[in-house]
């Protein structure tokens, strides 16, 4: 019978020891770490780099450093007219490009006074909630293989493969999609997509009692992520945190409700916010079933537009689009929208020229990131993989 | 509250303060001078009748003469907005901080002297977020060049050696 | 293959050792997981089920010192230029370099006003496969994965003479 020895590894302070190390009186192994999380790292979901402090496994500081993917949109902005600037906005949240378009379309439409047509309205609000659906499948396919489950992964992008066959039939991009321009969209549907709109809502319903089944009432993740990386209601307000997380941590806030554009106030959908299910309110598991129940509430709305699409009479879709940009308003404003991952925001100043004078673009992975050193001191390594994950970063919106 | 009641008010409550009204069309902006703004932004934030907890977005823009600084402010409770404007000389840009009032200012404000070159007074942090922090120049003002070079990585073009045919 | 085909029995292979060595490696080719931008999407989902690179051999692995092909999926910046360089030189040889997407090529949609983008990944090390597309199809990446197998073929292990 062999016998089983003590392993003497020092696993760092446990959690009844954690505040007197935060509060440095007591240091544990009298040495901390430095470790470098990134910027190549399967788990930032991008290039992130967190600079991290341990004492043993837990995490004393933590500073999140971007800048690593800044293609500087807000310069390019200024030197290109204003439907030029439309691809680019695709490249900023790359995995929800038609949400982007959306907002950076309807900021510029409300500058100059642009009015589109109640059947534009509805198209684009059919494509942005199929790009909120690919997106959400995205991030918890990640987020699932971050934790360490394979088989969420590859589900779900292959759900995901559905709804850009349907964008490519549209418009031609499975990924960037340059589809909502200024005024308009940039085609209109082909015939029979809609049909194919139906199928797609109906071959997705299942999927997501299907993904509850395998993952989220699956006892090790639960265990993974509840109680684990809170983000409380007051601390989002303050660092400006917002989309799912912010609803995550009980707040019914979601700008399509709060603040309706494009048509969004005559849908009939529900908010989905934490529950703390699993521990408490804005924990992990919190941010991520809110996304799942948005899939399902996004494939409600998705029903309702291809439904009215049906019954409406066709138009031209680029009637709206003015002839010329070359002399547009003067004038400054702000708006913003409810992308996947946030509040996506546009300030932008015009000097009545073609291009832009300044584009401001506010973009939700940024303000996410920034509560990162105010979360993390007190979690373990592994949990900063959850928490990065939970709060659902991209970094060609951090650092633009 | 509308804007021009907000405005009224504000005025009323700081009267030495210098606080005009900026009639830019579709969204009219509140100017405040750079020395009162802690004081009239933390006024903002704690007032019963404003309440703005949330500080939506932080822009700075270079115009010829001036460099500014806008700020969007909503409030979740009466469900209004508002916006300043701060306006400094651009040759000494700097504004009071107002990470203490709203956190989400941090890195905005980090954001914009990287790119505008404006210093942020009482910032607890300030250094370049996005560019490298031994980058050269302030890349959204309108006279900014770009660098050629940055740690022998060439920025523009260069031709392949060899000719770069396959093989 | 040759003039030996025939004089032995059925269950042994003569080939050169040449050959040998670039079957093997060109198809067990294991890429490290290096996605910058949109292109690194569309990298994933070449990984997963529809358009299955395991298939091919080609498995993704998180550490450069497992990888030997470096797949640069996205806009190079100037911040991220160096460490790039450390992981290249960090992988063991034979080592292959393949740059998807326009902006890894040359710069892409940044080639003209983006001052913090390096112009194309060849700016800074060895290239031998590029993938055009902004960003390439999956169709599109796994053509560049036969490409690569194709330049492999074509090598041999003698060593040069210094």
């Amino acid at each position: 019978m062999t016998q089983v020895h003590d392993l003497d590894i020092p696993l760092g302070p446990s959690r009844e020891k954690m505040d007197l190390v935060l509060a440095g009186v007591e240091d544990v192994h009298g040495e901390r770490m430095r470790i470098q999380m990134g910027p190549q790292h399967p788990a930032t979901h991008g290039v992130l780099r967190v600079e991290i402090e341990t004492d043993g496994e837990m995490i004393i500081t933590a500073t999140p450093h971007i800048g690593y993917l800044h293609r500087c949109f807000e310069k390019v902005a200024e030197n290109v007219t204003w439907p030029q600037v439309v691809p680019f906005t695709d490249r900023l949240d790359y995995c929800s490009s038609m949400n982007n378009n959306l907002g950076w379309s309807l900021a510029v439409e409300k500058l100059f006074g642009i009015e589109v047509s109640e059947r534009v309205q509805t198209i684009r609000v059919l494509a942005a909630e199929l790009n909120r659906i690919a997106n959400h499948c995205v991030a918890l396919a990640a987020y699932s293989l971050d934790i360490g489950a394979w088989t969420p992964f590859l589900l779900l992008i292959q759900e995901r493969e559905h709804v850009l066959d349907l964008f490519e039939e549209l418009c031609g991009g499975r990924l960037l999609l340059n589809y909502i321009w200024i005024g308009g969209l940039s085609h209109d549907i082909p015939d029979g997509w809609l049909v194919k709109v139906h199928e797609f809502v109906e071959f997705m319903q299942p999927k997501m009692p299907e993904l509850n089944q395998l993952l989220s009432f699956n006892k090790i993740f639960i265990e993974r992520l509840g109680n684990v990386a809170v983000i409380p209601a007051d601390v989002c307000l303050q660092y400006g945190v917002t989309g799912p997380n912010i609803r995550g941590a009980g707040v019914k806030w979601d700008l399509r409700k709060n603040e309706p554009y494009s048509g969004y106030e005559t849908y009939d959908f529900d908010i989905p916010v934490g529950t703390g299910e699993a521990g408490q309110f804005g924990d992990a598991y919190d941010r991520y079933m809110v996304r799942v129940k948005e899939i399902v509430q996004s494939l409600r709305i998705i029903e309702q537009a291809a439904t009215r699409l049906d019954n409406m009479p066709g138009d031209d879709v680029q009637a709206a689009i003015p002839k010329t940009f070359a002399k547009v308003p003067k004038g400054e404003v702000y708006f913003r929208t409810e992308q996947p991952k946030g509040e996506l925001g546009f300030y932008i100043v015009s000097n009545g020229k073609s291009k832009p004078y300044r584009v401001k673009c506010r973009a939700p992975s940024f303000s996410n990131l920034c509560v990162m050193p105010k979360v993390a001191p007190g979690l373990l390594i592994a949990d900063m993989v959850a928490l990065i994950g939970s709060i659902d970063i991209v970094l060609g919106d951090g650092d633009r | 509250m509308t804007q021009s009641e907000i405005l009224e008010y504000l005025q009323a409550s700081f009267p030495d303060a210098g606080i005009e009204p900026d009639e830019t069309e579709p969204e009219p902006l509140i100017i405040i001078p750079p020395e009162h703004l802690q004081q009239v932004a933390a006024f903002l934030r704690d007032d019963e009748k404003l309440h703005f907890e949330c500080l939506m977005c932080l822009s700075s823009i270079d115009y010829d003469e001036e460099l500014h600084t806008v700020y969007n402010l909503y409030s979740m409770k009466h469900d209004h907005k508002c916006s300043l404007r701060c306006k400094v000389s651009r040759e000494d840009p700097v504004i009071p901080t107002l990470t203490f009032i709203w956190h989400t200012a941090e890195w905005h404000e980090r954001e914009s002297y990287d790119l505008l070159g404006i210093t942020y007074e009482g910032h607890p942090d300030l250094r370049r977020i996005l560019n490298p922090d031994d980058w050269e120049g302030h890349p959204l003002r309108k006279d900014y060049e770009p660098q050629k070079k940055w740690h022998d990585i060439p920025l523009t073009p260069q031709p392949l050696l060899g000719g770069g045919d396959d093989g | 293959m040759g003039n030996i085909e025939g004089r032995f029995g059925p269950n042994i292979l003569v080939t050169s050792a040449d050959k040998l060595f670039n079957w093997a490696r060109s198809r067990s080719l294991w890429p490290l997981t290096f996605g910058l931008a949109c292109c690194a999407i569309e990298m994933m989902a070449t990984n997963a089920s529809r358009f299955d690179l395991d298939r091919f051999g080609i498995f993704p692995r998180p550490t450069p010192r497992q990888a030997d092909v470096l797949l640069v999926s996205g806009t190079l910046t100037a911040k991220m230029a160096e460490r790039v360089l450390r992981l290249y030189e960090q992988m063991a040889e034979p080592k292959y370099v393949i740059s998807m997407g326009s902006c890894a090529n040359s710069g892409g949609p940044y080639w003209e006003h983006g001052y913090h983008v390096v112009k194309g990944i060849d700016q800074i090390m060895p290239v031998d496969v590029y993938i055009p597309g902004c960003p390439p199809r999956p169709e599109a990446l796994i053509d560049g994965y036969l490409r690569l197998r194709e330049l492999i073929m074509r090598e041999t292990i003698a060593r040069k003479d210094a």
